[in-house]
């Protein structure tokens, strides 16, 4: 009645059910979006500071392999991948270069007669330091950042 | 133009004629206890929303089942509020379930002409208590487990039948996987079905024959 100044019980009524309505739907509906786009939108840190251990347990100028498991977690499943590093000691110097060929994602193997890695996938050989000699990959070896304190090795991980 | 559009629709629908229908019957002097039948379809409506979006991240499989409801809980935002009502809302809707009987049958509103009113009631009341006991279990944990292992064996003391209709509830002679599954299945499809086409009859009866009035002292 927009002529009456006094309201009617009707209109109170329904005033007052939109207005609760409209409430419980908000307390429900709004918290309901974010439930369905939290998870998906999340993003997940994938950079992580791996320990190799101490730097005296790896022999002067021979690449050595370090292994590790890194745990991924996706809602209520847990996957957990190997990694493989070869660490070079030169004095108090390290150089930490990923096992996995450029190429395809093989593998390498460091052949200590040849003083090189190699990839049986495709025959793709590097130096010491990672640098490409021949073969199809597009890059040299990928090198992870490594610090050395009191006397252990550190490196900043990104893959996985 | 919104009236416009409005006027459209309404042409062809005919929502002004449903509206008056529905909601603008004409009923006796009622007082709060007349309310607990639309509490019912309330919660019913909650429960039914706050279930599809927990089947969104729920597996009902027993080496996911618990895992994914801890995620729900811990990993998802609002995910707790979401499970907390339906959580909540389950033992609610039972007692307000319960009551709006109790108030139909102290005030006689089951009589000539309600009969089949009462009727869809009952298979409204007993499909509630069938989603209770079946939603119990889906968490999958330690008192999930145990209340059904109890509960089936409840229904297994059945004379004659007991024990076969024991193994049909599990679906199988022990609780495994395949009750959980089959106890997810009834819960988010056969009870759900069965309880919407139940209220379709129940809404239809009550707006077709009205409700009943408080009875008097004559009555």
């Amino acid at each position: 009645m927009p002529d009456s100044h006094e309201v009617s019980r009707r209109d109170f009524a329904t005033v007052v059910m939109a207005f609760v309505g409209a409430l419980i739907g908000a307390l429900v509906g709004l918290p309901a979006i974010g439930y369905l786009l939290s998870p998906a939108l999340k993003v997940q840190k994938s950079e992580a500071r791996v320990a190799l251990g101490l730097l005296d347990s790896y022999p002067e100028g021979v690449p050595t392999l370090f292994s590790f498991t890194r745990t991924k977690i996706n809602g209520w499943e847990k996957t957990v991948n190997s990694y493989g590093v070869f660490v070079l000691r030169k004095g108090n110097d390290v150089k930490v270069l990923s096992n996995i060929c450029t190429h395809l994602s093989c593998r390498v193997s460091w052949q200590e007669a040849q003083q090189r890695y190699h990839c049986p996938c495709h025959d793709a050989t590097y130096d010491i330091n990672g640098g490409i000699i021949k073969g199809p990959q597009p890059r040299p070896m990928d090198e992870y950042p490594a610090t050395v304190e009191d006397g252990s090795i550190f490196v900043t991980f990104t893959g996985g | 133009m919104l009236k416009t559009l409005f006027a459209w629709f309404d042409e062809r629908l005919g929502l002004t004629t449903i509206y008056h229908t529905v909601l603008d019957r004409k009923i006796p002097p009622v007082n709060w206890w007349f309310t607990l039948g639309s509490a019912s379809l309330f919660l019913f409506t909650m429960q039914a929303a706050t279930g599809i979006l927990l089947t969104v991240y729920y597996v009902p499989s027993p080496d996911r089942a618990y895992d994914s409801i801890q995620y729900i809980m811990t990993g998802v935002q609002f995910g707790w509020l979401i499970r907390g009502i339906h959580h909540w809302g389950a033992s609610l809707m039972v007692l307000v379930v319960f009551i709006h009987m109790l108030r139909t049958f102290f005030f006689g509103a089951y009589k000539f002409p309600r009969e089949l009113t009462w009727l869809t009631g009952v298979v409204l009341l007993l499909a509630t208590l069938g989603m209770g006991f079946t939603g119990y279990l889906l968490p999958w944990n330690q008192r999930a487990y145990w209340a059904t292992t109890v509960g089936t064996s409840i229904a297994g003391t059945v004379p004659v039948i007991g024990p076969w209709i024991n193994q049909v509830l599990r679906g199988g002679t022990d609780l495994s996987a395949v009750t959980l599954a089959r106890f997810f299945s009834v819960h988010i499809w056969w009870l759900p079905v069965v309880i919407g086409g139940m209220i379709g009859i129940h809404l239809y009866m009550v707006i077709r024959l009205g409700i009943s009035a408080i009875p008097g002292k004559d009555d």
